[in-house]
């Protein structure tokens, strides 16, 4: 798809992203805001997805398919839209995020069948684990198929991620593309302050991880040239990591870098400021 | 009273060792993995002969439960394997998420359960890991009684579809059950009929409930002994078909008495028929080192405590 296209998608996806956080008044916009480029490029334009007669179809397995993993789950919003404009599931069904009876939960989960998502996450640092075992199975059953999976910066604190850290490269995953969405916001605040990770590039090398820095992480043309560069570098026995610098709360100019919007909803007002920077490109649900 | 002999003793994870060794050879789907305690968890045979569905995860056992449900999702069958207290209490999270509420066919195995793993301590024997599995919904609760079921669990649980915890231990017991037996998850089995009190009894307590019942025969005693080897989901049939039969009930697990099989049963009697019940079971606390057989008759789990439980119940009848 050209750069245009996907800056398209993208802008219907943030509209998405506003409008669902604001229809419950509940959910995460800024990490989701700050992820939309990624999540558009992979689906849009990166990854290979099963399909008959032109629409995607969903299997738990995910056989000669790339796989996508969101260890952050809270940023829910933009994979749900992304999944939803991609075919996986009725756009209008975005109308139900985090509602009673919704298979759109809070954070994602296989327990709704919600085409597209094939682990529960929203407890920090299981995803790529995950990952790695989705990996290895694919490996096992000589599947050619790449499995993605993006972590925020802040759950780099979580030691289970260590592990997995460790795990891959022992064991060669090198058909694994992992994603660090490098916001520099948590929860409580800047990452700095919070709980420094300090150099996670020099930490994931000196793990053995091939790392690459998408400096552009809101950047449709950097992003995607990254995912080829990421892609051309697998099948040599290391996993890559990619460092994806992005902004929190991107595309809104009042919600950009500040983690006060890391979990907060716009009121009505704030809905309608946000919407006025966003293009409807493919029409709202 | 029927009379149940043995010739050999061996370890239940020994029978989880073989099981998997069957499983090596009968289906490609069953992969392996450990947190560095393969000898443990007796899977050399499984390696020597599928080492590429052997993953060695080294002492990370989040990683591992984790690296257990992404392999699900390329159709594989993982059994994660480690001691009982890392299997649970210290990734109860990483099973919670991943695993249970994922619905993710992953079977848990954990070698060196409850007190008799002995002379390590309190650190590593785990007391509360069936109440802790068995509180997750969807997740499958099995402890099998001798090396023989425990075999037989291991390769029937490659045929079940869904999340499961197989509990097992360390110390050489005796081996008294069937060796081509077909292992029924959720059905329990009747070991001794009888009509003065039922003895339903999980995992090396089985073999207790069994000495139990000779003792109490010999004092003119009739007691049922079932071994509920499946602790969820639970043959409630059998439990309440005993009952009605005998009117009392002893429980016996090497698990904390709050929040293991007695309590189990003990929510299907309040609902459907109350009689007495007493627990034999480790009193909410933690254990010590010691030798397998000095820990259980310290905290009241052998055959001589089941006996005396037996005719508490019988005397509140």
């Amino acid at each position: 798809m050209e750069i245009e296209q996907l800056e398209k998608v993208a802008s219907q996806v943030r509209r998405d992203i506003v409008r669902m956080v604001h229809g419950c008044q509940s959910g995460h916009p800024g990490g989701s805001l700050g992820c939309t480029e990624l999540l558009v490029a992979l689906y849009f334009e990166r990854m290979k997805l099963k399909e008959n007669d032109g629409k995607v179809v969903f299997d738990m397995d995910g056989k000669d398919e790339d796989l996508f993993f969101l260890s952050n789950g809270h940023i829910s919003p933009v994979w749900y839209s992304v999944l939803a404009r991609k075919g996986y599931f009725p756009v209008s069904e975005l109308a139900t995020f985090r509602k009673l009876d919704s298979r759109l939960q809070g954070h994602p989960t296989t327990h709704e069948h919600l085409e597209g998502i094939r682990i529960a996450s929203g407890s920090l640092g299981q995803g790529l684990s995950v990952a790695l075992g989705a990996a290895t199975a694919k490996k096992l059953n000589n599947d050619k198929g790449t499995v993605y999976v993006l972590m925020g910066d802040g759950e780099q604190q979580e030691g289970q991620v260590w592990e997995a850290a460790t795990f891959a490269p022992h064991h060669q995953v090198d058909n694994l593309v992992a994603f660090i969405d490098l916001n520099g916001q948590q929860i409580d605040g800047p990452t700095v302050k919070v709980m420094n990770n300090r150099d996670l590039g020099a930490k994931y090398e000196a793990f053995g991880w091939e790392v690459i820095n998408i400096e552009e992480g809101n950047d449709m043309a950097a992003v995607v040239k990254g995912l080829y560069e990421a892609k051309g570098r697998l099948g040599h026995g290391r996993p890559i990591m990619v460092l994806l610098h992005t902004g929190m709360g991107y595309g809104v100019d009042f919600m950009m870098g500040s983690h006060k919007w890391h979990g907060v909803a716009p009121n009505d007002e704030q809905l309608a400021a946000a919407l006025a920077q966003l293009d409807e490109t493919l029409g709202d649900y | 009273m029927k009379k149940y002999t043995f010739t050999e003793k061996k370890d239940t994870r020994s029978g989880f060792g073989a099981g998997m060794h069957v499983l090596g050879q009968q289906n490609p789907n069953v992969v392996a993995l450990c947190a560095d305690l393969v000898g443990s968890l007796k899977l050399e045979p499984f390696i020597k002969e599928n080492p590429e569905r052997f993953i060695q995860c080294g002492i990370s056992e989040a990683n591992m439960i984790g690296v257990s449900a992404g392999l699900t999702i390329g159709g594989k069958i993982p059994f994660a394997t480690t001691f009982a207290n890392f299997a649970t209490g210290r990734v109860y999270d990483q099973i919670r998420q991943s695993v249970a509420y994922s619905g993710k066919n992953v079977k848990i195995c954990a070698s060196h359960a409850g007190l008799t793993l002995g002379e390590d301590g309190a650190t590593h024997q785990i007391l509360e890991d069936i109440g802790m599995m068995k509180m997750l919904p969807g997740m499958t609760v099995i402890n099998p009684c001798d090396y023989n079921q425990t075999k037989a669990a291991t390769i029937a649980l490659a045929e079940h579809e869904g999340p499961a915890y197989l509990r097992f231990g360390r110390p050489v017991i005796p081996v008294f059950t069937d060796p081509d037996q077909k292992f029924e998850i959720g059905k329990a089995w009747t070991v001794n009929e009888g009509t003065d009190v039922s003895i339903f009894a999980t995992g090396h307590m089985v073999w207790e409930a069994i000495q139990a019942g000779e003792i109490l025969e010999a004092e003119g005693i009739n007691a049922e002994i079932i071994n509920i080897h499946t602790i969820k989901p639970l043959d409630e049939e059998a439990i309440l078909k005993s009952v009605e039969k005998t009117g009392c009930v002893v429980t016996a697990e090497e698990h904390n008495r709050i929040g293991g099989l007695g309590d189990s049963v003990a929510q299907v009697l309040v609902k459907n028929k109350l009689v007495p019940q007493e627990y034999v079971a480790v009193n909410d606390s933690f254990g010590e080192s010691g030798t397998p057989a000095q820990l259980l008759e310290k905290y009241g789990l052998d055959a001589k405590h089941i006996v005396e439980a037996a005719k508490r119940a019988i005397a509140r009848k």
